[in-house]
């Protein structure tokens, strides 16, 4: 078949080139020059190369420990609040109800905390640990606990990380009740005939038909809490010292606090590229997960019994590209 | 193994209170014998699946009691119950292999691990799973997950009855002769009481020697496939079961007499106690009525169209608003579409609203 050659056709594609250029291409590239040069203000460059990257990696730097001791941060935060969320989510899923008015109740309850902007979130918080109005606060330190999230670097880890379950906790419970939800009523007859107990009914049906939710729900909060900005900035600022001081925290300093824009463009750079590489594997995990399934689906009738071999034109064997 | 016992034995979902004719299943008193391949025959909602969960636990009836051999289980909860069921669609663990969803109905139940494995492995050889007990089951096509749901119910020694819940729905046509046979097999191999719910009356009437007939929630006849051929209980019976189905045809019936639209029809029976007041009808197999050129005496109709289905000819007839089904001799024609009807009168049965009606010699 003939295809039209038309090269008219390319000032249709124009506009979103335009579009494009200006949104992104444009901003990264400013970005990736002012990650090459120094600046001192009045608009003057100096060409200083890789220097910032090195620096950025090097921890006996100034930039490369702040760097580096946030990225620590980020990625402990992500592990504490993934290793919170996940099974508390099932576990939250697994008690609601399967029909009736209170799922529709449940349901716009746990929604409730995803509908609430960040900064609103934050300051909540803020107020609710406050040891002087908080009601948290206040009632925490009646009982004798000693808690302030100000000054004590433990107390603001916990502050941070209760908030983060308080508000997305919901988001993977969701995912997990979806999941459920998509199990034939078959399967939890069939288990109790086979006399399978509630730990084994789980193990053996809930928990294998949830994967794929689950991957995308810890995909999901993984992404988020590693970019986790406004919650922690408004509730600690970062502090007590920099101890809840997240990368994007740290950018933010770089970049706007001591407008080093060099550095700070340095390190939104690596951060950008951190954030697609994990990307890249999640992705890549979960279209292998995909890929698995169809092969087993297709190869399934391969492991038929075959009456007689001799007579039948055994079909080519298909390459199982990318399968182990 | 045990002989199960349905003792007036209903459901509703609307709770006992609803009206009786909402039930899902209304009243029934039957016994399922022990060893026997039953097949719950009916189209979709009859109530076959009701009466299937009811039997397996799944259901609490809203009444009646149900008994394995004498003893009154209706309270066991299903684990309890020794009943094994296959459902529609394959039910199989998927991260387990095949022999590991063998065993998890044994391992829940703690049995030794060395008794686990003879079953497993004597479970396997029965249903042709050897070669796969250390695969993982989603790898299987859809008869060998079903295979696997049955091993699962089949694997424990002490099981009392095999329930099939339509289980051949999702499997390939020619494979599906394969599998029943297959059952039919392990029937007679071990003496277990089947139960087979599907609206196939193919698959019914193949599989079991006890065809249970279900209508709008109730069991309507229950016998071997020849008597619900011969002699259907219930107009439904005779129209659900064959292919084309009973002609039930409008008639007044005097002694041996039938009467259709002024024309007489001689019965084998005298019917002269019939119920007043009902709905008084005729039930002939198109089997035993017979297409011939019109003559004086016989009943004449519009022939529509011949049916050829290769051994037989079936002729479909127009009688005033009755439609009738009719065997075609060999060889037979019309020229201008009338058709004398020649019925065999022993063959023919009455129905006192849509229940046969018993005549005397």
């Amino acid at each position: 078949m003939d295809k039209t050659v038309n090269q008219k056709a390319w000032f249709l594609v124009l506009p979103v080139f335009l579009v494009v250029a200006f949104s992104a291409v444009l901003p990264l590239m400013t970005v990736v020059n002012y990650s090459m040069q120094d600046t001192f203000g009045n608009n003057q460059f100096f060409w200083n190369g890789v220097g910032w990257f090195k620096e950025l990696l090097d921890p006996s730097t100034d930039l490369g420990g702040r760097f580096l001791a946030s990225l620590g941060r980020n990625l402990f935060f992500s592990l504490v609040i993934l290793a919170i969320e996940v099974p508390l989510g099932i576990v939250v899923a697994l008690s609601m109800p399967r029909e009736g008015w209170t799922v529709a109740a449940c349901l716009v309850i746990l929604a409730l905390p995803l509908l609430i902007p960040w900064n609103v979130v934050g300051t909540i918080w803020q107020i609710f640990g406050r040891p002087d109005i908080g009601l948290l606060g206040y009632v925490l330190n009646a009982m004798g606990v000693d808690y302030n999230y100000v000054s004590n670097d433990f107390d603001a880890w916990v502050t941070v990380i209760v908030m983060d379950v308080w508000h997305w906790t919901s988001l993977v419970a969701l995912l997990c009740y979806a999941g459920l939800k998509s199990i034939p009523e078959a399967y939890y007859q069939a288990a109790q005939i086979d006399g399978a107990s509630r730990w084994a009914v789980f193990k053996a049906i809930q928990l294998p038909k949830m994967n794929r939710v689950l991957l995308i729900a810890v995909l999901l909060r993984f992404m988020d809490s590693f970019m986790i900005y406004t919650e922690p900035f408004v509730v600690t600022g970062g502090g007590p010292g920099n101890s809840t001081t997240f990368v994007s925290i740290e950018l933010v300093k770089i970049a706007l606090g001591q407008f080093d824009l060099g550095k700070a463009a340095a390190l939104s750079l690596v951060y950008n590229l951190i954030i697609l590489i994990v990307c890249w594997v999640f992705y890549t995990v979960m279209t292998n997960a995909g890929v698995e399934r169809k092969v087993q689906a297709e190869s399934g009738p391969a492991v038929e019994p075959k009456p007689s071999p001799g007579l039948k034109p055994v079909p080519a064997l298909k390459p199982k590209e990318g399968v182990a | 193994m045990a002989r199960i016992d349905l003792v007036d034995l209903a459901h509703s979902y609307g709770g006992n209170d609803a009206p009786q004719e909402s039930f899902a299943l209304k009243p029934v008193t039957m016994t399922w014998r022990q060893g026997g391949a039953y097949a719950l025959l009916g189209p979709s909602g009859c109530g076959k699946t009701t009466l299937l969960n009811v039997i397996s636990g799944i259901i609490t009836p809203s009444r009646g009691k149900i008994l394995f051999d004498g003893k009154d289980i209706t309270p066991l909860s299903t684990q309890k119950r020794n009943i094994a069921q296959v459902f529609q669609f394959p039910v199989i663990y998927d991260t387990m292999t095949v022999g590991q969803n063998l065993a998890f109905p044994l391992k829940n139940r703690g049995v030794p691990k060395a008794e686990i494995d003879r079953r497993v492995a004597e479970i396997g050889r029965l249903l042709d799973l050897e070669p796969y007990l250390n695969r993982k089951a989603t790898r299987l096509t859809a008869d060998a997950k079903q295979k696997i749901s049955l091993g699962r119910g089949l694997v424990r020694s002490d099981v009392a009855a095999v329930l099939f819940d339509e289980p051949l729905t999702v499997i390939d046509p020619e494979l599906k002769w394969q599998l029943r046979s297959k059952l039919k097999a392990l029937h007679r191999e071990l003496d277990l009481t089947m139960i087979y719910v599907t609206h196939d009356q193919t698959e019914a009437l193949t599989f079991a020697d006890t065809v249970v007939v279900m209508h709008d929630g109730r069991v309507v006849q229950s016998g071997t496939p020849a008597e619900l051929f011969d002699k259907p209980a219930h107009t439904f019976v005779g129209y659900f079961i064959g292919s084309p189905g009973m002609n039930i045809l409008p008639a007044e019936v005097r002694g041996r007499e039938a009467r259709i639209g002024g024309h007489v029809i001689t019965l084998n029976r005298a019917y002269d106690n019939l119920p007043a007041g009902t709905k008084i009808e005729i039930g002939v197999r198109p089997e035993f009525v017979e297409v011939v050129a019109p003559a004086p005496g016989l009943l004449t109709a519009k022939i529509e169209r011949i049916d050829d289905l290769g051994r037989i000819r079936f002729a479909r007839t127009r009688l005033g608003d009755a439609k009738l089904a009719a065997r075609a001799p060999a060889g037979f024609t019309s020229s201008d579409g009338d058709a004398g009807l020649k019925f065999d009168p022993s063959h023919v049965h009455v129905y006192a609203d849509s229940l046969l009606v018993e005549g005397a010699a």
